[in-house]
């Protein structure tokens, strides 16, 4: 197979063979990544610009990293320092920027959609790192890469995602990442947070988190976005923790060798007690060590042709 | 479209031989194969460096380190194609510091997987010296890069493919030049 996409908007029209060509680059990335000297001339001469309207140091870091480890020139706009404040609009701003040249630029934007938009008005490649409550593309590549190093497979796992799932975009993506390999997927929050219609994609709704945890092979425990908390969805953080926080008891239900993951940043003793998020069944840090591979691997793929393409 | 038929160039037998006077001349040049570290260039190179690794090993009784390593990462066309391929694996699990390295290819054509190759090698540490050997050598080069050790020299219209064929068991193995399309031919 050729890689041919010009922009990573979202996984949802990622066919299987897509989704496998990305892993199979982030593993030969991660290789780089174990060398003396971690860096590789393939994007010598690029441009990648991080334009992030929404706070972000992991993803934006990441981005950075691949982007540098990849030889690229890498240059971070955020929206506190930016004319944004100043009255710009999104199309505004992005067509500023592309008038300097980048060859990809990797936006995060609070409206959902907003990188859509853009691709479809800027001649640069486009990568998504999360638009409102919609996708997370390189998250749900990277959760499914950490757990295929854990694991060796995802097809057939039982894999429980608990946490507010009406306004997580890292749930969206893995649906599609972590779903279409086959992974059973478990989808587990307050009634508040668990919009009925993803039952649809397949996986299993349930507000009881022993269920959601039993017999799993991974758990993802999403974050509570107390930001995003304005109206309540539920009555206060502390029953919250006491019923969707995950503790000792609740992951001896899980297979014994189940891993724990988490998009970050972590509230401790919130969605996760503290002894849990260290533990060796935790590949937390796996996953931000992942990220920057797979990061590589989308700008690599996408760095191909976009240019020669027109 | 109409080809020229296919020519063999070596059967199995004969990129055998080939590969057995190959290792002796690395060896011959490096003095035995002590400081000797064998670095396929994927695909490629990469069965031939098995090959020339267990000649040595019955030669002078010497297990060399082997590794390969992929160029797609180091080429200077990667925009140009239009699309992308997929990356094959470097491993290179030693330290080729002060050693002897010997780069093994198929197919020794234009130089810029050679050039790619050597990049690749720097960034693994610092060699003593960097030798390359080549079952085939086709011409047309493109950069200054000669190989210190060729099978075989087979001159080439730049229209024509060598295909070289190392797996599976010694009598499956070749080298064929398959001709230009009818017509096009230089």
């Amino acid at each position: 197979m050729e890689w041919r996409r010009r922009h990573v908007l979202g996984l949802s029209d990622f066919r299987p063979e897509e989704i496998e060509f990305v892993v199979d680059t982030a593993r030969s990335m991660e290789e780089v990544l174990t060398r003396d000297i971690k860096k590789v001339p393939a994007l010598r001469g690029k441009t990648v610009v991080n334009l992030f309207f929404e706070a972000s140091t992991r993803t934006r870091t990441s981005f950075e990293m691949a982007g540098k480890r990849l030889s690229a020139d890498v240059v971070n706009f955020s929206s506190s320092t930016s004319s944004i404040t100043k009255g710009e609009t999104l199309l505004d701003t992005a067509r500023n920027i592309e008038a300097m040249t980048p060859n990809i630029l990797v936006i995060r934007h609070y409206a959902s959609g907003a990188p859509h938009f853009l691709s479809r008005h800027l001649s640069c490649s486009i990568v998504n790192a999360g638009d409102g409550a919609n996708e997370h593309p390189s998250q749900g590549l990277l959760d499914l890469y950490t757990i295929l190093k854990a694991k060796g497979k995802v097809a057939g796992l039982k894999i429980a995602i608990v946490g507010d799932i009406l306004h997580s975009r890292v749930v969206r993506s893995d649906l599609h990442s972590l779903g279409r390999m086959g992974a059973r997927l478990w989808l587990c929050g307050p009634e508040t947070l668990l919009p009925r219609e993803m039952a649809r994609t397949g996986a299993t709704l349930t507000s009881d988190i022993r269920e959601a945890v039993r017999d799993a092979d991974a758990i993802i425990m999403l974050r509570i976005q107390l930001e995003r908390q304005k109206t309540s969805f539920f009555p206060s953080i502390r029953e919250y923790c006491r019923r969707y926080g995950l503790n000792r008891a609740l992951f001896s239900l899980a297979k014994d060798d189940a891993v724990i993951m988490h998009p970050g940043p972590i509230n401790r003793g919130v969605e996760l007690s503290d002894d849990l998020a260290d533990c060796d069944q935790s590949r937390i840090l796996d996953q931000v060590a992942s990220g920057v591979a797979v990061r590589m691997a989308l700008l690599y793929l996408l760095a191909g042709g976009s240019h020669a393409a027109h | 479209m109409k080809k020229a038929p296919a020519k063999t160039i070596l059967d199995g037998k004969g990129v055998e031989r080939v590969l057995s006077r190959l290792t002796h001349e690395i060896l011959e040049k490096n003095k035995g194969a002590g400081e000797i570290v064998l670095v396929g260039i994927a695909s490629g190179g990469i069965p031939l460096s098995r090959v020339i690794r267990r000649k040595i090993l019955s030669i002078e009784g010497v297990e060399v380190p082997a590794g390969f390593v992929d160029i797609t990462l180091y080429r200077d066309d990667l925009s140009k194609a239009g699309y992308q391929t997929r990356l094959k694996r470097t491993e290179i699990p030693f330290s080729i510091d002060e050693r002897k390295v010997i780069l093994v290819d198929d197919v020794l054509y234009t130089g810029r997987t050679i050039r790619a190759a050597m990049d690749a090698l720097m960034d693994f540490g610092r060699p003593r010296n960097i030798q390359l050997a080549v079952l085939i050598d086709r011409g047309h080069r493109e950069l200054p890069i000669r190989a210190d050790y060729v099978g075989r020299n087979v001159p080439t219209s730049r229209g024509e493919t060598v295909e070289v064929r190392v797996e599976g068991e010694p009598d499956e193995w070749s080298v064929v030049l398959t001709g230009a399309p009818a017509g096009k031919g230089e």
